[in-house]
């Protein structure tokens, strides 16, 4: 038997470690849309697959384009693990399926280089690397982002699967020269026309929307599954959906017939998605626990003042893109108190 | 100030070297202002061209009689002067395109740029010189006022000069046309650059 010499280690804390690594987080989440991504072909068909392909494409192709090839300092690992493809995905999820697949390529192009790239890389970026490309694609498409198809009649049947719409494969540069059925989004029906939509469609996610937001029961589900394995801090998914809920039934309470039910708002749109998925992102939200409260409820506010009083049916994109330029004066004031100081001390 | 500089290097300096726009990033307002097509863009071009063409030569003529205390408040008269001249005509030729451009013509008096040149170059410097010095620059200007035209027509509208280039299918990005594909037009442009010369610089260590 070899015996060591022995050896005096000096190490500071901390000394526990939960051993998560950027690479196993990320995979983590990605395999958490995976249900989202089933329920969009369950509703979408082939589209969902073909529109998250793109804007994947999108992200990663420009991730490997900018990323330095040849680095001492550095592996290039930026690639691999898989920020990337998960901005690529979630965009994907955010758009309607209707979109031409190039603009969800151009949405990751974006997304990637003036959302994560140009601050620095991950961990660098300000904003929300995903909602930065759908940002630009409202912005740059505003008809073809709110041009919304309906559901398919028999979700899940193989003929509805594979009914591939014409919009999809524009050319780019170009619209599609074929007419699709569209529809009104539920918050577009109930902003507009002040029609409600059933809360079990919306539950379900029988109604138009986009491709990974109309299914609430499978936001939920994975949304609760994430929480438990810590992969987000829990309070900023649950303190947007009560500021949701607690602000839009003082309307409703008021003048019912012309607000919508805080159930119909929180089950509509990209609330649930945008809340469990987006405004989660570790690097563009707080990390403190008060914090991650008053995050969570501005952007519940902002979410319900958008909806409401705005010009468009949708805010929670916008609502989150504001709060993540608000996250560092978050942080400021939201900083635990010292053990030992003053409560003045920070 | 080297005794042996060339009248070309001058010339080419403005131009590339120390381009208004990639380099000294001067001139910004009508750059993002009025660049949403490749005429305006020309247009503004040719409009401040004029200007400071034609400041920097009564500036670089008059350079031994202004008062240094009131050198600047001199110059401003000289360009406005000219600023006017450049209104009127643009009113007069094209009543249109006047309205196109609006106020950002009579904004030209205050571009930075056309001051710069005059206190940093026409009034420490021969005719010859500021005339020379003056074109470079009004050239690099246009020419960035050009690229910046040019792209946010073709994506912002489809057309390049008024005429379409993509077929009556085009999806036109409508990002381009307003204030923010400005900003960001100009960001990629600028990052273009800087990375041309950042390569030019590891290429020579």
């Amino acid at each position: 038997m070899i015996k060591k010499p022995m050896q005096l280690l000096l190490q500071t804390s901390p000394f526990l470690r939960r051993g998560i690594t950027t690479p196993r987080l990320m995979s983590e989440v990605v395999i958490a849309t995976i249900p989202v991504i089933f329920a969009a072909c369950w509703y979408f068909g082939l589209s969902a697959l073909l529109l998250i392909f793109a804007s994947v494409a999108g992200a990663m192709l420009t991730e490997w384009f900018f990323t330095p090839k040849k680095s001492s300092t550095q592996p290039s690992n930026s690639l691999l693990d898989g920020s990337g493809l998960l901005t690529g995905i979630l965009l994907g999820l955010t758009l309607p399926p209707g979109m031409a697949m190039w603009m969800a390529f151009l949405g990751g192009v974006v997304g990637i280089s003036i959302g994560k790239l140009v601050m620095g890389g991950l961990g660098q970026n300000m904003f929300n690397p995903a909602l930065v490309g759908r940002a630009f694609l409202q912005a740059a498409f505003p008809t073809a982002i709110t041009t919304w198809n309906p559901p398919a009649t028999s979700p899940g049947s193989l003929e509805s699967f594979t009914a591939i719409r014409e919009s999809n494969l524009a050319a780019p540069f170009m619209q599609s020269s074929t007419d699709a059925v569209t529809t009104a989004s539920p918050l577009g029906l109930m902003k507009f026309e002040h029609e409600p939509t059933p809360w079990f469609d919306l539950f379900i996610g029988n109604t138009a929307g986009s491709l990974g937001e109309t299914c609430a029961i499978v936001i939920i589900v994975m949304g609760v599954i994430m929480a438990i394995r810590r992969d987000f801090d829990w309070r900023i998914p649950v303190s947007i959906l009560l500021a949701v809920a607690a602000f839009s039934a003082i309307p409703w309470f008021i003048k019912p017939e012309l607000y919508p039910t805080p159930l119909g708002m929180l089950l509509s749109g990209g609330l649930l998605f945008g809340a469990v998925y987006m405004a989660t992102d570790p690097v563009t939200s707080p990390v403190t626990p008060k914090g991650a409260w008053i995050f969570g409820a501005s952007i519940g506010l902002l979410v319900v003042l958008i909806r409401l009083w705005g010009g468009l049916p949708e805010g929670v994109m916008y609502a989150i893109l504001l709060m993540n330029a608000a996250t560092p004066l978050i942080e400021r004031i939201a900083q635990p108190r010292v053990f030992g100081r003053g409560r003045s001390a920070v | 100030m080297s005794a042996t500089k060339s009248y070309s290097e001058e010339f080419l300096k403005g131009i590339w070297k120390e381009n208004p726009v990639f380099i000294q990033v001067l001139g910004m307002c009508p750059m993002l202002a009025v660049t949403n097509t490749a005429v305006n863009a020309i247009a503004m071009g040719v409009a401040t061209a004029f200007v400071l063409l034609g400041s920097s030569i009564l500036v670089s003529l008059l350079r031994k009689v202004i008062a240094k205390p009131v050198r600047i408040s001199t110059y401003i008269v000289i360009i406005a002067t000219f600023v006017t001249v450049a209104d009127y005509s643009i009113e007069a030729f094209s009543p249109a395109l006047h309205r196109e451009l609006g106020a950002f013509i009579a904004l030209i008096v205050v571009n930075c740029l056309i001051l710069g040149r005059q206190e940093a170059y026409s009034s420490k410097n021969t005719v010859g010189f500021a005339i020379v010095d003056a074109s470079g620059m009004a050239i690099g200007f246009a020419f960035a006022l050009f690229c910046l035209g040019a792209t946010r027509e073709i994506l912002g509208f489809g057309t390049f000069f008024g005429s379409p280039i993509f077929g009556e299918h085009f999806e036109p990005w409508v990002i381009m046309a307003l204030p923010p594909g400005g900003f960001l037009m100009l960001g990629f442009i600028l990052l273009f650059f800087n990375w041309l010369e950042q390569r030019k610089k590891g290429a020579a260590v």
